[in-house]
């Protein structure tokens, strides 16, 4: 992956501390490409999330 | 990668407590055992509040007669039910431990009512896994006209297209509000007491607990199924998780999700840690031999509360599961859980309020 955004916390990955947050039972909650929280659907067998600026966000 | 909060620094101490020698631990299993069973009696709350003190090594024990009450009170059916968030974040109240709350910093974006096709597309989702039970959560205070007609809309919408029963959590209701969500079919409403009454001001500063009674007693009036959950590990005391069962006693419910805090970044329980796994399970216990006829369903946190002691609730006094995802995270998948029942020979179907 190369972001340029955490996708868990939005902070830039550059200032991103070493420990990562990304929790494996957690849906994306900010868009990779502009760090904008993402619009995200959740049902009982997946999830969508979508930027407003970037689109639908695939892994 | 391991799911593990941002932080792991308990903010408050764990309380201690003297336990029972394991003498007495036997000796308060085997006196409840007789109750819960023989004499087909619920416990009294001193009773309970014993129970409460055996050691950790007697907790297993403690478990197989909760899960012996469950058999002989409840069978051994066990209900799926599937979730929906249909109305996401902004939520005008501040309960401390929620991510969709409009007063913290959270990463959960706001999401308007989902449109028609989304809600029945879930809801065929939730029946195609074997869930006899779907509902649809609402972050709100309570509902607005707008929002009544259009859960008022939905209800029998899914229930003939899909199915399946239907329940509603759309928060603090009026009477004429409860009499309308029964006309319409709801199968059962979702209200959750959530923590003591003593406890109640440490966690929500917007609403108060009686609020939150009423709504569930205007429930029951109005001849719906009582769905009252509960979330453990938000710093209450023992005493006050047994003051809790008591409370519950007094709404009756037919249902009572068990959640464990999930401490969610940006709210003000963030910092707090997870409850210990073999504690989970201690107060699973717990609350089967206090409720020992209600549908006991797990509910959020148990992935990251439990992890590999998950079979374990179901031989501990759990009779129902949320399978697959949350309202804003996500669970393991529908096809584990779905295993682990068919491993533990436990058949799925619908439960009600068993006499």
């Amino acid at each position: 992956m190369n972001d340029t955004y955490c996708r868990w916390c939005g902070t830039a990955v550059v200032e991103h501390p070493d420990v990562a947050c990304r929790r494996e039972l957690d849906p994306p909650r900010f868009c990779p490409e502009c760090g904008r929280r993402l619009r995200v659907k959740v049902h009982t067998a997946g999830y969508e999330a979508a930027c407003r600026d970037h689109g639908d966000l695939l892994d | 990668m391991p799911d593990v909060p941002v932080s792991l620094t308990p903010k408050v101490p764990a309380e201690i407590r003297d336990r029972l020698t394991p003498e007495a631990a036997r000796a308060a299993i085997r006196a409840a055992g007789v109750a819960l069973l023989d004499e087909r009696r619920q416990l009294s709350l001193d009773e309970l509040a014993e129970l409460a003190d055996v050691p950790d090594s007697a907790v297993p024990a403690l478990a197989a007669l909760a899960h012996e009450v469950r058999l002989e009170w409840c069978g051994d059916t066990v209900e799926v039910e599937g979730i929906l968030s249909a109305k996401t974040g902004g939520c005008p109240e501040d309960c401390h431990f929620c991510s969709q709350s409009a007063k913290f910093e959270s990463p959960v974006q706001a999401m308007p009512f989902l449109d028609t096709a989304d809600v029945l597309a879930a809801a065929r989702e939730t029946a195609a896994l074997g869930a006899t039970e779907f509902c649809i959560v609402l972050a709100i205070r309570g509902p607005d006209e707008r929002t009544m007609d259009r859960i008022c809309e939905l209800v029998p919408l899914v229930q003939d297209e899909v199915g399946i029963n239907v329940a509603v959590s759309a928060g603090i209701v009026t009477e004429a509000q409860a009499k309308r969500f029964a006309e319409v079919g709801v199968h059962r409403y979702n209200h959750n007491l959530e923590t003591a009454e003593s406890f109640f001001e440490n966690v929500v500063t917007t609403h108060t607990w009686a609020e939150r009674f009423d709504t569930c007693q205007l429930i029951r009036e109005q001849g719906m199924e009582l769905c009252c959950g509960v979330l453990l590990g938000m710093g209450e005391s023992v005493d006050q998780r047994l003051e809790l069962i008591g409370q519950l006693r007094a709404v009756d419910p037919a249902e009572v999700p068990l959640n464990f805090l999930n401490p969610r970044p940006g709210t003000p329980f963030a910092g707090l840690p997870l409850t210990e796994p073999l504690e989970a399970i201690r107060w699973i216990s717990l609350f089967r031999l206090g409720l020992p006829s209600v549908i006991l369903r797990y509910a959020g946190g148990r992935e990251v509360t439990l992890r590999e002691l998950q079979a374990l609730g179901l031989t501990s006094g759990i009779n129902a599961l949320i399978v697959g995802n949350y309202l804003t995270t996500l669970g393991r998948s529908p096809e584990e859980d779905l295993q682990m029942l068919s491993d533990l020979q436990m058949p799925i179907g619908a439960l009600s309020k068993a006499i």
